[in-house]
């Protein structure tokens, strides 16, 4: 039956990519690979935890882009916080590291809520260079804080992307189950 | 046959970080929970018909002396899970507010962290919160709020409370049936006498087996 379908498709392009159904096979193989392989590399490298599977876990038909949802609403309030610390460790006065230390948790509680540990453990560095009074450990930290997260959130975008097309290309395939 | 949906179960989440409060809710509604969600300690006590004693909120819109028994009778609420330090509240101030409340003091509160101090997590224990979860919190870490909720709703459903609790007559939970002489293999006594004796088994403990006997009655 469903052989019966997929030859009366096959001729047709799928819809949206204008490859034939059966090419979309191979795609979905492909981006299955990709987003396997950028998983793996960002968890070899310390960059991504458990925290992370664990809310992929969470999705489901109800809520498919949960995780890139958080992840988004994170980065938004990241970039809020990055900046308030920058701006706190270039004022010319310096008003202490009472302020950067509560933008610091704030940083590193929702960083670790979606399992980003390199993060986390920058956050961490950033912390214990304000607990030695240290401005200029601070900056150093703080780049690498920047850097750290400019990284992830390529990466993440990346994944999130492969992991769209992989929606797409699985309802082009099997439209009546859609 | 299994016991009556979660989703019978209402939990409140209270947490001012916005990510936590997603995640926390998802997690929730996975495990099949009602879920609320607020960003405040003053907004949970809220939310709980409880007015702030010293003033912070004199705007709230119709709150009453006997708002207690207005709100059971409107939302329940099985548990509160909240984090343990949030600006506008001192630390453990949702947990002891809701412990010093005679109408609330019986909802099990589970407070998170994301550090592991154990002289905090110590006072919670002894401030009255039933678990202590490390953040960020797991889907596992979740099934043990299940036996801190059903401990609750067994224990108003046999009408241990103060009047102001639940006293809606619900025969799902609890009382003592036909099915509990079939499970367990007791001499045919009264009912009272059953129904103390399953009182005395629930209460004092929280994990013993026999609740879980008691909830596949459901």
């Amino acid at each position: 039956m469903n052989f019966a379908k997929n030859r009366t498709v096959s001729t047709v392009p799928a819809a949206k990519t204008g490859l034939p159904v059966w090419m979309m096979g191979l795609v979905a193989d492909r981006l299955r690979a990709d987003a396997n392989r950028l998983l793996a590399f960002l968890f070899n490298q310390g960059i991504l935890d458990e925290q992370f599977l664990q809310l992929q876990q969470l999705r489901d038909e109800s809520s498919p882009n949960f995780v890139s949802e958080v992840v988004n609403i994170h980065f938004h309030e990241s970039e809020k916080l990055l900046r308030n610390l920058r701006s706190l460790l270039m004022d010319r006065e310096f008003s202490g590291y009472n302020k950067m230390g509560i933008h610091l948790n704030q940083f590193m509680g929702s960083s670790s809520s979606i399992g980003a540990k390199r993060i986390r453990n920058a956050c961490f560095a950033f912390r214990a260079a304000s607990e030695q009074n240290s401005r200029a450990g601070c900056l150093r930290a703080l780049e690498l804080l920047e850097h750290d997260y400019c990284f992830l959130k390529n990466k993440l975008h990346e994944l999130f992307q492969i992991q769209q097309q992989r929606v797409l290309a699985a309802g082009a395939r099997y439209p009546m189950q859609n | 046959m299994g016991m009556a949906a979660d989703s019978e179960f209402h939990v409140l989440a209270v947490d001012d970080s916005i990510i936590d409060r997603k995640v926390i809710e998802r997690l929730l509604k996975t495990s099949s929970y009602q879920v609320t969600t607020v960003d405040s300690g003053s907004k949970a006590l809220e939310f709980l018909g409880l007015r702030e004693d010293d003033g912070i909120n004199p705007n709230t819109p119709s709150v009453s002396p006997n708002n207690h028994r207005w709100r059971l009778q409107e939302v329940e609420v099985n548990l509160v899970i909240t984090d343990y330090c949030m600006p506008g509240m001192t630390d453990y101030g949702l947990l002891k507010k809701i412990k010093e409340s005679s109408s609330l003091k019986n909802i099990p509160v589970v407070i998170m962290s994301s550090e592991n101090v154990p002289s905090r997590i110590s006072r919670c224990l002894e401030e009255g919160a039933e678990e202590f979860l490390l953040k960020p919190v797991k889907l596992s870490d979740l099934k043990k709020l299940r036996p801190h909720m059903l401990r609750t709703k067994i224990k108003s459903h046999n009408g241990k409370q103060e009047p102001e609790e639940l006293g809606m007559p619900d025969e799902k939970i609890g009382f003592p049936s036909p099915k509990q002489e079939e499970q367990q293999q007791q001499q045919p006594q009264s009912k009272n006498n059953k129904r103390k004796a399953m009182e005395e088994d629930v209460s004092p403990e929280r994990t013993r087996p026999r609740l879980n006997g008691i909830t596949t009655m459901v």
